[in-house]
């Protein structure tokens, strides 16, 4: 059992799913999230400002700021608008991955892809490679660094889907960002565990992978897109 | 000029050249060390473009690097001598070139101290590392190459290792030609015709590159290249150039043919500004069209070939900064349909002026490769071995 589910949306996660720091990640799990646009306001940038909170990124936005999450306005032709949060899709077949020369960039078991704050030399290819503009540059040295979350110029980084608060049982602050302000749209989960609420939908639902043509199978998926 | 006068002009010209090449080079490594120190941030290059100047340079060198040892492969491969005699000019450009891009490459780096992590740590699986291997190894290969060039008891190794180096160089410019053609996330990228496409550039510029060298050698000695050798070089040259063009455009319009990327085209070749203008007005005309009519002409002279392999190293310039540049200043196109905006550059056309460190890290690695140059012809005496002195018309066509 994935986690029990108080109301819709909301999920409390037991124990069981935090595991002990010499426990490898398991790869039983996927971890993955679902948006769900219809709930998601164009005016609220909750999710944006609690990662930035969560990892120490900067608040100020310009084109060498790190965002690991964007909130990206969408017009149709006929006008009709949309608001999506982007982050990194945690691809099950990251592009990323198969560029990194040093193999910095990597997937853990249960699906979550992460850079190696190591052996990144920062040759940006993995920039390069990623469909969605998921990563970014360290262009300056950091300041206010959460010790969780370690940064450095000169290294690329991404979401981490909050691994720290996963590897501990919690969700990542996103997630826990929208949920209170109301609005509910994104639900993280298991999607291997066919009896949690994120792969109930999946199923249910109609849900989009962004750049589908790709085939990278993204752990991320949209629903209302 | 007697015979110990110019070797007293030689000798201080010489140090003059060294003196200001390793004043560029040694800029270009201040330049860097800014940017580690200070961060990326004090370039032009942002989240959107995360490849600028530097690659520029880096790109052309290596690209010309694998081209120059063309002139020792028709040599020792195919056996003309004309070529023959130059063989060891361009191995040593191979080197000097490869030097001066992986410089280039390795400073512009976020974090350069640890190249030692790319030997160390391989993931089989990208491009990028096996050219870290390409790279290393077409060192090696020319190195021993010039070895058996030289020493006259390996001369018989020549052909064998001069093979390798050819097709070592082929695979070297295939994965140069690969960091780009996986990417098929990217509009500009992700074609195997890009493969070809690099092999011709390397040839075109790569013998642009040792025409200049080879001109200012014989200059300088006060000698004049043999007739014969400087008419099949200019003509091989023109047919690179044109080939290298046939390609261009070759890969727009397969692009060009997928409707999706119709309006990437459209900004590259039409209204995208300063891409447009580099293409059509520096890489077409300046770096193609006018090179031909050069090399072309009848009656050519040693001066025009000078030139238009001048214009030719121009036009790639224009043509790289384009293809790398224009190439990720166009969105990324993740929501096909919509018209999108974001804070981070989404559906917008990205600015990108390059600001002086890494314009001096690119002048820096063609002072390197010049460095190498001319302390490698200086030592290793590697002018061309045409039978000296000739009078052109009836020059021997080799030794
Ligand atoms: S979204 Fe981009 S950064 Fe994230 S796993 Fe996929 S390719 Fe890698
Ligand atoms: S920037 Fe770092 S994570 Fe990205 S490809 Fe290069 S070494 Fe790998």
């Amino acid at each position: 059992m994935a986690g029990v589910t108080l109301a819709p949306g909301v999920t409390l996660f037991d124990l069981a799913h935090g595991r002990a720091p010499d426990e490898p990640a398991s790869s039983k799990v996927r971890w993955g999230m679902l948006v769900d646009l219809n709930r998601c306001a164009s005016d609220c940038d909750a999710c944006v400002t609690a990662c930035d909170r969560e990892n120490g990124l900067p608040s100020e936005k310009t084109a060498t700021s790190a965002q690991w999450i964007r909130k990206v306005e969408l017009k149709d032709l006929r006008g009709a608008t949309r608001s999506v949060p982007v982050m990194c899709q945690h691809c099950a077949d990251p592009p990323c991955v198969d560029v990194c020369p040093t193999g910095a960039s990597f997937k853990r078991a249960d699906g979550i892809v992460l850079v190696d704050r190591h052996t990144c030399i920062g040759c940006r290819y993995c920039m390069m490679a990623c469909p969605y503009k998921a990563r970014s540059f360290v262009h300056e040295p950091v300041t206010g660094q959460r010790p969780e979350v370690p940064r450095g110029k000169g290294c690329v980084e991404s979401c981490t889907l909050c691994v720290h608060r996963i590897d501990r049982g919690g969700i990542p602050a996103c997630v826990e960002a929208c949920e209170a302000t109301g609005h509910e749209a994104i639900l993280f989960g298991d999607l291997n565990d066919p009896h949690s609420e994120i792969a109930k939908r999946v199923a249910t639902y109609p849900t989009t992978a962004l750049r589908a043509d790709l085939k990278l199978d993204p752990g991320v998926r949209y629903q209302g897109l | 000029m007697s015979r110990a006068a110019f070797s007293r002009f030689e000798t201080r010209g010489y140090w003059l050249l060294v003196l200001v090449g390793g004043a560029v080079a040694l800029a270009g490594f201040l330049a860097a060390h800014a940017m580690e120190t200070e961060g990326h941030v004090i370039t032009g290059m942002d989240n959107q473009v995360v490849w600028g100047m530097p690659h520029v340079f880096a790109i052309f060198m290596i690209v010309a690097a694998s081209g120059v040892l063309n002139v020792a492969s028709v040599g020792s491969v195919f056996g003309h001598a004309v070529y023959k005699a130059r063989a060891p000019l361009s191995g040593l450009l191979c080197i000097a070139l490869l030097a001066g891009g992986l410089f280039v490459l390795m400073l512009d780096l976020g974090r350069p101290e640890r190249v030692v992590v790319a030997a160390t740590h391989y993931n089989f699986r990208s491009v990028f590392a096996w050219n870290v291997f390409l790279y290393s190894g077409m060192f090696a290969i020319v190195a021993v190459y010039l070895w058996t060039l030289m020493e006259r008891r390996l001369a018989p190794w020549s052909k064998p290792v001069g093979i390798a180096a050819f097709v070592w160089r082929i695979v070297l410019t295939s994965g140069t030609g690969s960091i780009f053609a996986f990417l098929v996330a990217r509009q500009a990228y992700g074609t195997a015709l890009l493969i070809p496409l690099f092999l011709a550039m390397s040839f075109a510029w790569g013998l642009a590159v040792f025409l200049v060298v080879q001109a200012t050698m014989y200059a300088w000695n006060g000698l004049s290249l043999p007739a014969e050798a400087a008419r099949r070089m200019r003509h091989l040259l023109a047919l690179f150039v044109v080939t290298v063009g046939f390609l261009v455009a070759a890969c727009h319009l397969v692009n060009g043919y997928f409707a999706k990327n119709l309006a990437f085209e459209r900004f590259i070749l039409v209204d995208g500004g300063v891409y447009p203008a580099l293409f059509w007005a520096v890489y077409v005309v300046a770096g193609s069209v006018v090179p031909l009519a050069l090399l072309w002409r009848s009656g050519a002279t040693t001066r025009d070939t000078v030139a238009a392999a001048l214009l030719v190293i121009a036009g790639a310039f224009a043509l790289l900064y384009v293809f790398i540049v224009g190439g990720q200043a166009w969105p990324l196109e993740i929501f096909p349909g919509y018209r999108t905006s974001s804070t981070f550059g989404d559906g917008a056309i990205a600015h990108y002026a390059p600001r002086g460190p890494e314009i001096l890290l690119g002048f820096g690695g063609l002072a390197v490769a010049f460095l190498v140059t001319v302390v490698g012809v200086r030592v290793l005496r590697f002018l061309p071995q045409d039978d000296f002195p000739v009078a052109p018309s009836t020059a021997p066509a080799g030794r």
